[in-house]
């Protein structure tokens, strides 16, 4: 018989590494939480942390960590509130050796951080052929690139840390929601074929992974959908009951507003087919969730669902894809997409004539058709001519930009506000692996 | 009229596939939305995406259509050579959709 009167109040603290600080203060000392969850790992954010890594052993994590739990460590102490975070990126042991040094700075003695290990499987994958899932193309494809392979783990090894008293949990990659499933699955002791509370706990998770995304971020629509507070957005936390459902809300006086039709596109966000969102320890079931307003900024959720578990872990893999050599210039005033368009003309013609390796090109007029995918066109006040391209050599990316700062003194009248840049294209692609080829394991540092 | 209008939306992205949910703003408007935004409608509005399918998903408890338009965004995010690699612009361009406002009746 599960106890629905017991809930677990979790905080969402950051939504992607470059996230606001502040918010996850505020939550932490008003929120009145058990649980704060930092969602710090895009895509390629690990692969480009193992590169780091490789060069220094102490390194390889967020490097957002420290001041992040040096934010929050004080209050989150005090309140007993318990943090869960795959800032760990590439390198979770040196994240927690990292957490305990912070702590003792902070005069916080005997606070217990475990590291989740287990979901780097490069080694893995050095001699294995997979299909990627993600597009045409096999494994062998892209491993003379190769720098990283991370399996996104489930829920089950952050409960355990939890289960052996952490108070901070630090992961590398796992599926977003199971930060937040891993306190819930510790605190209500849900079974590995719970299907139904897993479904809806991850649907808790998912809801809370981009933070502000659920609280009104990437939603305001001046004049359509109004949001307020925006510059100083309040995060979101969940009153998790046993059986999975729970009540959404942020801090009372914070900015933001906890919408219904706000809750609703985040329900769907990266989501393909809402009957099989698929997870590690759960496939996630969507089609019946229900919202309902209970009180100003805060919600009801319900109706998640569950069903098994998919029999393989999908693996990120981060390969070395060249660089990018990037150049823009603005032009105004009448004429401007004509000049525009006759800019990226002439940057074309001269990376032919020079012989630039270029893999890809993409020239377009910002102001017009630089992100506008549809037919809808009309003379803009300005544009800005930016053209890009794929080059493997570092040195002849750089051209792409030269050229079109050459257009000051050899291009059209009237071109303004040049710049240039190259960068290095660390792309991601993904398999399947069979989930006995990982090994996760929990590594204990105290404060 | 627009189908701003009517309607609100969110775009996300999964590798080289972008996503874009569209909600009916007054879920009375779902039927008229549901008729009138086909996967093929959608697939003609983006004349400069060129994915390799679309999928449509119906969600009538949320008032909700999902669009998944596979192979859209040139490799993905993480290689792309676009402005926008996330296509995270692409919702707010369907609401620029014209949609048929005359009266329908069921």
């Amino acid at each position: 018989m599960i106890d629905n009167r017991k809930t677990i109040r979790i905080g969402a603290g950051a939504g992607f590494a470059g996230d606001r600080i502040e918010p996850a203060v505020e939550l932490t000392e008003k929120g009145d939480l058990d649980y704060l969850c930092f969602e710090c790992l895009a895509e390629r954010t690990i692969a480009l942390a193992q590169r780091a890594a490789t060069h220094d052993p102490a390194s390889g994590y967020d490097p957002l960590l420290e001041r992040r739990l040096r934010a929050v460590l004080p209050a989150a102490r005090e309140r007993g509130t318990r943090i869960v975070s795959n800032a760990g990126a590439a390198n979770p042991l040196a994240a927690a050796k990292a957490a305990v040094r912070i702590a003792r700075e902070l005069g916080l003695g005997g606070m217990r951080v475990v590291a989740v290990l287990g979901d780097d499987v490069l080694d893995a994958l050095r001699a294995a052929e997979l299909p990627l899932i993600d597009r045409d193309g096999m494994l062998g494809d892209i491993r003379p690139t190769m720098i990283s392979a991370n399996a996104y783990l489930g829920a089950r090894p952050i409960a355990e840390a939890l289960n052996q008293g952490a108070d901070i949990v630090l992961t590398g990659r796992v599926c977003d929601p199971a930060l937040f499933l891993g306190p819930m699955i510790h605190e209500f002791g849900w079974g590995e074929t719970d299907w139904t509370p897993l479904g809806r706990g991850t649907l808790v998770g998912h809801l809370l992974e981009c933070a502000g995304q659920l609280t009104g971020g990437y939603f305001a629509d001046p004049g359509f959908s109004d949001v307020p507070g925006l510059a100083r957005l309040g995060f979101p936390l969940a009153e998790v009951s046993a059986d999975g459902n729970a009540v959404l809300t942020k801090v009372a006086g914070s900015g933001g507003r906890l919408s219904i039709a706000n809750c609703k596109e985040q329900l769907l966000y990266e989501i393909l087919d809402p009957a099989a969102y698929l997870q590690a320890d759960v496939t996630a079931d969507f089609r019946n969730v229900a919202f309902r307003e209970i009180a100003p900024d805060r919600i009801a959720v319900t109706g998640g669902d569950g069903a098994p578990r998919p029999a393989t872990l999908k693996v990120s893999v981060g390969y070395r894809d060249g660089f990018i050599g990037e150049g823009q210039i603005s032009y105004a005033g009448p004429g401007a997409v004509a000049r525009g368009r006759l800019a990226l003309d002439i940057v074309r013609e001269r990376l032919a004539l020079a012989g630039i390796p270029v893999r890809e090109i993409e020239a377009d007029l910002i102001g017009l058709d630089a992100v506008n995918r549809t037919a809808w066109s009309a003379e803009p006040a300005e544009v800005r001519a930016r053209i890009a391209g794929r080059i493997d050599d570092a040195e002849a990316a750089g051209q792409i930009g030269a050229e079109v700062e050459a257009l000051y003194l050899n291009g059209p009248s009237g071109g303004g506000g040049a710049t240039a840049s190259v960068r290095e294209v660390v792309a991601v692609a993904s398999v399947l692996i069979d989930r006995a080829a990982v090994t996760t394991r929990i590594v204990h540092e105290v404060a | 009229m627009l189908l701003r209008a009517l309607a609100h939306a969110r775009t996300g992205d999964k590798g080289d596939t972008t996503q874009i949910a569209v909600f009916a703003r007054d879920p009375a408007d779902y039927p008229r939305l549901a008729r009138w935004l086909t996967a093929a409608r959608v697939g003609a509005h983006f004349v400069r995406l060129s994915p390799s399918a679309i999928d449509r998903y119906e969600l009538p408890g949320l008032a909700a259509l999902n669009f998944v338009l596979h192979g859209a965004l040139r490799g993905g995010v993480t290689r792309s050579l676009a402005l926008d690699g996330h296509g995270k612009t692409l919702g707010a361009q369907l609401l620029g959709m014209e949609i048929d406002d005359a009266p329908t009746c069921d």
